[in-house]
């Protein structure tokens, strides 16, 4: 069974935790470095992406999640989460911090303020035929990928989701949802040997 | 395939993802900037912070346009704005402003002495303050995505958030205990719909997100409000009415975010300058009190 660490300095914490537990693995909050030690997996929540980013810069985060991801542990972000995944921000805050471990350039807010927050369904190849519900709040979406990202599902023809390697990222909220197949998805991601992933 | 907008789960959705956060008050763009910087996760744009409103007196209405406009355009992270109770106009004012979450605030004059807004019928989500578990329950059923407590706004002086924190978690603690076929005389006693006392049973916790609000001044306080079951925390003039608001924004973010955590909050905690002076709650002339004001 794999073990599945949420960073918990802001955002929907507690609502990933459940949906993990909902798809049978254990998962654990992070707060600190040592508590990265052992996980096979991190989802970074959704929340406000400027706040994370300046907590895990303030903390010293960054660059231990940097490296354990090189070492191959699977990283998950959730629409903040996707923004501080990706090499590049589009409407960031002037010297906005990311992990910039995704090839991948992401605009923030695309689909404007929360006015225009809606929740839709996906259709997504790597999930199975059903589709899938998706909740996108004040979110951002793709806007480039490098050649070893992807694409795992589309909106209007812009993409929301994408894979690069053990790397994993939605524009919206699974976790808001009662589907589970994305954490069990990302679960068996972070399970598999190095080689298969990448 | 279809997309929806304004769903309950679209609204309530924003403030999950606010949740461990500080929601800061600001009444400049420049204010806006700061909280921004300091890690705010969202600002409440205002023409006065709650102490200046008590202080001044007069009927406190809507900020005016241009302030949350400017506010609006000076920062990216999600600006929310006050309405009065029951001033549904002055609600569809600010939503087409554009801005992310409407509180209809009793920090305002109420518009309406019997009736709050009807939210349900808004695209943008609203927040509203609660006193005790009854009260939640009553705003939730108008359509309310995320409650705080009332605390007492503008007094620097928390006491009053935790009284209201503690009731609506003894009450929800009380729900939970008891058996199904008691559940219609407590919502009887609450004046809330039975169907929201039986999902707060369920739940163990109210169905939206919960904020502490009025009064919280300092790093330990929002620690306090996070460690009695809060959600996240509003800072309404605690941090502009301070010495040093960059300082004391950003260690009010820092103690949010490891409030579980002593060591962290003696260091975030330590010479950030003099927190605003406060008002003592049996100082303040029952008629004065902003918390009584909703129904």
């Amino acid at each position: 069974m794999v073990t599945i660490g949420v960073l918990a300095l802001q955002g929907a914490v507690e609502e990933h935790l459940a949906a993990l537990a909902g798809a049978g693995c254990r998962s654990r909050e992070v707060r600190c470095v040592a508590d990265l030690t052992g996980l096979d997996g991190l989802i970074l929540p959704g929340g406000e992406s400027t706040t994370i980013g300046k907590l895990l810069d303030r903390y010293e985060l960054l660059e231990p999640i940097r490296q354990r991801a090189g070492a191959g542990m699977g990283v998950w972000g959730t629409c903040a989460g996707m923004i501080l995944l990706s090499r590049e921000v589009r409407n960031a805050l002037p010297g906005q911090p990311v992990l910039g471990l995704m090839d991948t350039v992401v605009e923030r807010n695309a689909y404007g303020r929360q006015v225009d927050s809606f929740s839709t369904e996906l259709s997504v190849a790597c999930l199975g035929p059903e589709p899938v519900p998706a909740v996108f709040i004040r979110a951002p979406r793709i806007a480039e990928c490098g050649p070893e990202v992807e694409v795992l599902a589309r909106f209007q023809g812009e993409v929301v989701a994408a894979r690069q390697g053990r790397l994993l990222a939605t524009s919206f909220h699974p976790e808001l949802t009662g589907d589970r197949r994305w954490h069990s998805y990302f679960a068996q991601l972070c399970g598999q040997p190095v080689a298969l992933a990448c | 395939m279809m997309s929806q907008q304004g769903t309950f789960q679209v609204k309530t959705g924003l403030a999950q993802m606010l949740k461990g956060g500080v929601i800061m008050d600001v009444t400049t763009p420049e204010q806006a900037v700061i909280a921004q910087e300091a890690g705010a996760v969202a600002v409440m744009a205002l023409e006065r912070v709650p102490a200046d409103i008590r202080a001044e007196g007069g009927v406190a209405r809507m900020a005016d346009p241009v302030v949350v406009q400017q506010i609006m355009d000076a920062v990216t992270i999600p600006v929310m704005a006050k309405a009065r109770i029951g001033h549904f106009v002055e609600a569809e004012i600010l939503q087409s402003l554009g801005v992310d979450y409407i509180d209809e605030s009793e920090v305002l004059t109420p518009a309406d002495e019997e009736n709050h807004i009807n939210k349900h019928s808004f695209t943008v989500p609203f927040v509203c303050g609660a006193r005790d578990l009854g009260e939640a329950l009553r705003r939730i059923s108008e359509g309310a995505a995320m409650i705080r407590s009332k605390g007492e706004a503008g007094t620097g002086n928390v006491v009053e958030a935790v009284r209201h924190t503690r009731a609506v978690m003894a009450q929800i603690r009380l729900a939970a205990s008891m058996r199904e076929d008691e559940l219609f005389a407590f919502a009887k006693e609450l004046r809330a719909p039975v169907e929201l006392v039986q999902q707060v049973r369920e739940l163990g916790r109210l169905p939206v997100v919960n904020f502490a609000a009025g009064g919280i001044a300092t790093p330990a306080d929002a620690a306090l409000m996070l460690r009695l079951g809060c959600d996240g925390i509003f800072v309404g003039s605690g941090i502009f009415k301070s010495d040093d608001p960059a300082r004391r924004a950003k260690a009010i973010v820092d103690a949010a975010a490891h409030y579980q955590d002593a060591a962290r909050l003696a260091e975030v905690s330590r010479g950030i300058g003099q927190a605003m002076k406060g008002l003592e709650i049996s100082k303040i002339p029952q008629q004065e009190l902003l918390q009584v004001r909703g129904w």
